[in-house]
């Protein structure tokens, strides 16, 4: 498990370095000078100097590398240009609602893809079965922003029940869960609709197992051999797709904020780059990509450690 | 034959249709603006109504289909270029440092978030439907870079390429001669399922202003454009977003179809 592990982390700190070496080129290298892409076409050539001075833009791309990282361990994400704020600060206000967002849609997510996956499992080939997987490819195909703006038409414009969009925030707690129920409904929806499929082939596989005819041979119905053992060991797959599926919920967050209008990390990284301001953008999509990669690994460990079999395989 | 294909290719036939029938006709054209005819319900001349310009929703949609299929497809032609050669080479050179090196590097993009990468290209570069097609594009290289190895794999244990290794063809060439051919099936399931996936983050890109620009028709913008018009003229909103389910609907029926039209064991088990 140690020897598991290590690798684990050493495939995770090499993929955090080159991760964070792409962003940095895309970013600060590629478009040329950023100090001109950020005050656009019209800036005076003076102006770009004294900003260039100010990002630092005139030291070598090696030291600016390593001020950038280093800064970021220490916590220190930059200065907002357009914000005039430190980057950390607006990143600790936004992600407020982008990660009680993320943990809302998981949440109704999994609430609702549990039961129906084992669900059809259970009733294989019957009409229950086949009306959940025709529901699970409609959700799959629908485009969550397009679901999120039928949600506003229905139960905010025509029904009242909810606000179209914006967030009160935390000051009332009830208020704010609120507001974040139709973006969270419209981000679960195509998650659900895997996670239900993933949940249905992963109990098939099970339920096919010799220690299911085992159990059943000891007296068990088949009702019970399916909550007490099927169930228990088709969760091991399933919780690997919640795990990646919450760094998606968090990224794919983003077009929903657009939507419902929330002032989460989506719309501060647009924000930013109508702006122009880079070092936002550059900060918070590193944020974004280490909290995928974090998960992942995280998942990655917690699988290792239910199902031995993965340890020695890798 | 069966009905998922049969559903999920008349679909994807009728799109595909539709977007090549706007090369030469559609019912108006859309580059003319009709202010006072804005906002109509779906009438004997406009059959699904207009948008906030008085334009046809039936003709945007028909170019819309041709910007999302192309822009999808070519996506999935840029990762089925490169993913597959990396693929068989990762095969063929099995446990090497290449394949390491091949594998390591599709991990990587697999952890990145695609759509936060995506917005970062085209925000860098422009918004265009170029950019749009390399980002999405960049992310399904590895999807069948992955495919590819796991498909011909087991393929290189088979007793048909020890012979041909044996009559002395080199590696590239039974890549080429024999794994190639014998993977086809499972790259034409899995690219119609990439091709659906395209649809739906073109959709998105688009939605937010980083795909194809005006005056280029989408449906994604199209979504845009309706969001606040959504409680006066709700079919505004609705139209595109109906284009884009049935189209990556019918795209998805068809992969699961040919899945398993194309697998014989399945298809003798089905009958």
């Amino acid at each position: 498990m140690i020897r598991y592990a290590l690798g684990r982390l050493t495939s995770l700190v090499i993929s955090l370095i080159v991760a964070s070496i792409v962003i940095f080129a895309v970013i600060e290298v590629i478009p040329g000078d950023p100090a001109a892409f950020m005050l656009g076409i019209n800036a005076r050539p003076d102006t770009i100097a004294a900003l260039r001075a100010e990002m630092g833009l005139d030291q070598p791309l090696i030291t600016r590398y390593l001020d950038w990282i280093t800064g970021m361990l220490r916590g220190d994400f930059g200065q907002s240009w357009t914000y005039k704020t430190p980057v950390a600060e607006l990143i600790a206000d936004r992600i407020w609602v982008s990660l009680p967002l993320a943990i809302f849609a998981l949440t109704l997510s999994t609430l609702v893809a549990f039961p129906a996956g084992i669900y059809a499992a259970s009733r294989r080939g019957g009409a229950g079965d086949v009306t959940i997987m025709g529901a699970t490819q409609l959700g799959v195909a629908i485009p969550n922003f397009w679901f999120a703006m039928i949600l506003v038409l229905i139960f905010a414009i025509n029904l009242r029940w909810f606000s179209a969009g914006g967030f009160p925030g935390w000051d009332n707690p009830l208020q704010a869960i609120k507001s974040l129920t139709l973006p969270a409904i419209a981000l679960a929806l195509p998650q659900a609709a895997i996670l239900a499929r993933v949940m249905r082939s992963s109990l098939l596989d099970m339920l096919g197992e010799d220690f299911i005819r085992t159990a059943r041979a000891k007296g068990l119905s088949a009702r019970q051999a399916l909550w007490r053992h099927a169930v228990r060991n088709a969760l091991i797959p399933v919780l690997t797709i919640i795990g990646l599926q919450f760094s998606f919920l968090l990224a794919g967050g983003i077009i929903i904020e657009q939507v419902f209008f929330l002032p989460g990390l989506g719309r501060l990284i647009f924000q930013s780059i109508s702006a122009r301001d880079l070092i936002v953008v550059e900060s918070v999509v590193m944020l974004l990509v280490f909290t995928v990669i974090m998960v992942n690994f995280i998942v990655d460990l917690a699988y290792a450690a239910v199902d031995p079999r993965l340890r020695t395989k890798s | 034959m069966n009905r998922n294909l049969i559903i999920g290719t008349a679909l994807t036939v009728l799109f595909i249709a539709l977007a090549a029938l706007s090369f030469l006709w559609t019912p108006a054209d859309i580059e003319t603006l009709d202010i006072p005819n804005r906002l109509q319900t779906p009438n004997a001349t406009n059959w699904l109504g207009t948008d906030h310009f008085g334009r046809d929703i039936l003709s945007m949609i028909m170019m819309g289909a041709r910007t999302s299929i192309a822009v999808a497809l070519l996506a999935v032609g840029i990762g089925m270029a490169l993913g597959i050669p990396l693929g068989l080479l990762a095969a063929a050179r099995h446990g090497s440092f290449l394949d390491e090196l091949i594998m390591r590097g599709n991990d990587l993009v697999f952890a990145f978030p695609s759509l936060v990468i995506a917005i970062l290209i085209t925000a860098v570069f422009g918004a265009s439907a170029v950019n749009a097609i390399i980002a999405i594009g960049i992310f399904n290289i590895p999807v069948f870079a992955r495919l590819t190895r796991g498909a011909a794999l087991p393929l290189w244990e088979r007793d048909f390429i020890l012979t041909a290794r044996v009559c002395g063809k080199s590696a590239t060439r039974i890549s080429i001669e024999h794994i190639l051919p014998n993977i086809t099936n499972l790259m034409i399931v899995q690219g119609t399922i990439q091709f659906s996936l395209g649809i739906l983050a073109e959709a998105a890109l688009s939605y937010i202003g980083l795909g194809a620009q005006p005056p280029t028709a989408s449906w994604g913008r199209m979504l845009a454009d309706a969001q606040t018009l959504v409680s006066i003229a709700p079919h505004v909103a609705l139209v595109p977003g109906f284009a884009i389910l049935l189209m990556v609907l019918g795209l998805n029926l068809m992969g699961d179809g040919l899945r398993d039209w194309l697998d014989p064991r399945i298809r003798i088990a089905r009958t």
